[in-house]
């Protein structure tokens, strides 16, 4: 450990202490939480660490106050986080909305375990994923990113506070029981301060702000409490003074914007991994602990002289829309192995639009996918 | 929350620049009491010597909640019942600040009600001031968790069966620093109370018990703001340092007011620092 109290060099860790270690390097320095199997590792290890690095770590009565915690931290100027599992993950959803309307940076990792309801506390799934895009009401559009092993969720906890700061938006996380759980070598880096977004600040003397007039990139400057700017922020709807409006028509403005400043910059936002797409027939399309498996399947078909390729998806919301309309022109089909009965499989389907078949390799839960489920899945959709 | 609008009638001039003017009229009905309860805490602020741009205001949601919107400060309109939890966050984010929460009785003792009592067990240096006006004003006057029993609302028409929260005694066993309770019939000692909970270390709690006459009033043969002023003036006997278990309302005989709790006890923040203190030692072994 550096005399900063930011850890670097090799480790073995698991994935949620990555997770951990991650926020620390990111610059979190505000962690509320509540113990939830399997993500409790992240706050364990958030509470050893945090005093190290004059951040503060508090275990709230409940997920609803854990997020609204981590909210009110922002508010005061410093990167916060928490961490759950699927319950919790319910219980934030109402003021991950007020986060998405305060236009709070902040981010919420979900280590995912089965459900519905409590279901397999101990074990995985990707059953979150659609309540990650829309489980808070209204309409909106959120950044989700997944990892697939503890190297890379320690790297996306990075990418996912300098999109939140950078689109004032709460970041998802959206892991699993068996990335969470996995120990393997994280390297830690030193991580240059320009690497590390920071929102942007009001330039104007406090009678001038704004706090919700945006320019260009839709993403308005942001004061924080204390500083003089006498600010007002509601989750009601409100016009660019942040003063509620009951019209359709601040609706209208705002609503739009708040989708825009993510849509619009999607192409900066958005990540996936391709490998042996260019010449691939069949694409197995999966993201997080599933996509590990979907490699060895795919290599396992290129071996038998299949033409199968891989699309990894680092990001999932926003969707990579864009890539999977033009991969659907070239593929026959896109096998979808996820550990849910159908999620993001709905989203290849909409976007390859009929030019492609869409194969779901369902999981209820509980393990992971075998390659062998997803290399039958392969061939069958050749027959 | 009716139509009826009404200009503010907070006494002091120079109350205004601690008010969004550009925001008037406010939306309380005439005759509410909320207004004065602001007016209070704006000269509370005054009175205790804050600096306004370090003091932050989190509301949750209610006719009380729509305070965040009138006051020139910070201030954060959040959801209902999650006013504390925010306020924890900001406060643990910078202790520099002076936080405080204003919101209504069924946001802050019903859908709040878990956050209320933890965050009085942590003690965490925060302030609320909680306006208690007996239901739930905005959503047209339900029955709340302070609702007097045999007392009507619109959803205990037959009368409330229900046992009512005594404030300060609850606040009191959860660990707040400080307790106290007024009616806005008290503005005087009202103020003095909320400044002396603005600069009291831990966590303080000031009810204010408020009138609704568009709602609760009406229905409790209160329907004017004034009749329930005459009844605060008849019905509270003022009682500092009396046992809080003897601060229940009902429907009839006295209200206590006045200063329950008034202890020392250290702060969240005061345990936080041995933590880092702990930690610092320990590295420099
Ligand atoms: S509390 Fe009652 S009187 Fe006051 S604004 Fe609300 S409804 Fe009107």
């Amino acid at each position: 450990m550096s005399e900063d109290g930011i850890l670097h060099g090799t480790f073995f860790m698991n994935g949620d202490v990555a997770c951990a270690e991650g926020a620390i390097s990111a610059g979190c320095r505000f962690f509320a939480g509540y113990p939830i199997t399997p993500a409790t590792e992240v706050a364990e290890r958030m509470s050893e660490r945090l005093p190290h690095v004059g951040g503060v770590y508090i275990q709230m009565e409940d997920e609803i106050a854990s997020m609204n915690a981590v909210l009110g931290a922002s508010w005061a100027g410093v990167k916060a986080m928490t961490a759950t599992s699927g319950p919790g993950f319910s219980l934030m959803m109402e003021n991950l909305g007020l986060g998405v309307i305060l236009e709070t940076p902040c981010v919420l990792v979900n280590i995912q375990r089965a459900g519905p309801s409590t279901g397999l506390p101990t074990l995985p799934a990707q059953g979150d994923m659609m309540q990650a895009r829309w489980g808070s009401h209204g309409s909106y559009e959120i950044i989700a990113l997944v990892p697939s092993s503890p190297q890379e969720i320690f790297d996306l906890i990075i990418e996912a506070f300098n999109l939140s700061e950078r689109y004032r938006v709460p970041v998802l996380v959206m892991s699993d029981e068996a990335v969470g759980h996995m120990s393997e070598k994280v390297v830690i880096p030193e991580i240059s301060p320009e690497n590390l977004m920071s929102r942007r600040r009001p330039d104007v003397p406090p009678e001038e702000y704004l706090p919700y007039k945006a320019d260009g990139d839709l993403v308005p400057p942001m004061a924080i409490a204390g500083e003089g700017y006498r600010f007002h922020v509601t989750g009601l709807t409100h016009d660019e003074k942040g003063y509620p409006v009951m019209t359709a028509e601040a609706q209208d403005k705002l609503v739009r914007r708040l989708v825009d400043k993510i849509k619009l910059n999607r192409n900066d936002i958005i990540k996936c991994e391709e490998s042996d797409v260019e010449d691939a027939e069949i694409i197995v399309c999966a993201y997080g602990i599933t996509s590990r498996i979907a490699r060895l399947a795919v290599q396992q078909a290129r071996n038998e002289g299949i033409r199968a390729g891989l699309l990894r998806l680092i990001t999932v919301w926003p969707f990579a829309e864009e890539r999977v309309k033009e991969l659907a022109k070239q593929v026959k089909a896109f096998i979808v192995p996820e550990i849910n009965y159908g999620q993001i499989v709905l989203e290849v389907e909409r976007c390859a639009a009929g030019k492609a078949s869409t194969v779901l390799v369902p999981h209820m839960g509980g393990s992971v996918h075998t390659p062998h489920t997803i290399l039958n899945a392969i061939k069958e959709s050749l027959q | 929350m009716t139509s009826t609008k009404t200009p503010v009638t907070l006494e002091e001039s120079n109350i205004e620049s601690f008010l969004r003017m550009d925001r008037m009229p406010h939306i309380w009905c005439a005759g509410c009491g909320i207004g004065t309860a602001v007016g209070c805490f704006a000269r509370a602020v005054e009175r205790a010597g804050l600096d306004p741009d370090k003091v932050s205001l989190i509301s949750g949601i209610g006719c009380a909640g729509r305070a965040a919107g009138y006051v020139k400060l910070d201030s954060f309109h959040t959801t209902h019942g999650r006013a504390l939890p925010f306020a924890t966050g900001l406060k643990l984010g910078n202790p520099e600040l002076n936080v405080v929460v204003f919101s209504g009785d069924g946001d802050l003792l019903a859908i709040g009600g878990n956050h209320l009592i933890h965050s009085a067990r942590r003690n965490i240096d925060l302030t609320v001031i909680c306006i208690n006006n007996f239901n739930y004003g905005m959503t047209g006057g339900q029955m709340g968790p302070t609702t007097p029993i045999d007392a009507r609302t619109t959803t205990t028409p037959y009368g409330n069966v229900e046992y009512p929260f005594n404030a300060p005694y609850l606040l009191a066993a959860s660990g707040a620093t400080y307790v106290s309770r007024w009616t806005v019939m008290h503005p005087r000692e009202l103020e003095r109370s909320i400044a002396e909970a603005l600069v009291k270390p831990g966590f303080s709690f000031v009810e204010v018990l408020s009138p609704c006459p568009a709602l609760y009033g009406r229905l409790n043969k209160e329907s004017k703001g004034l009749d329930t002023m005459h009844t605060y003036l008849k019905r509270s006997v003022i009682r500092n340092g009396a046992d809080p278990k003897d601060a229940e309302i009902g429907l009839n005989g006295p209200i206590l007011v006045g200063k329950y709790v008034d202890i020392e006890r250290p702060t969240l923040w005061d345990c936080c620092k041995q933590v880092f203190d702990r930690v610092k030692e320990k590295k420099s072994k």
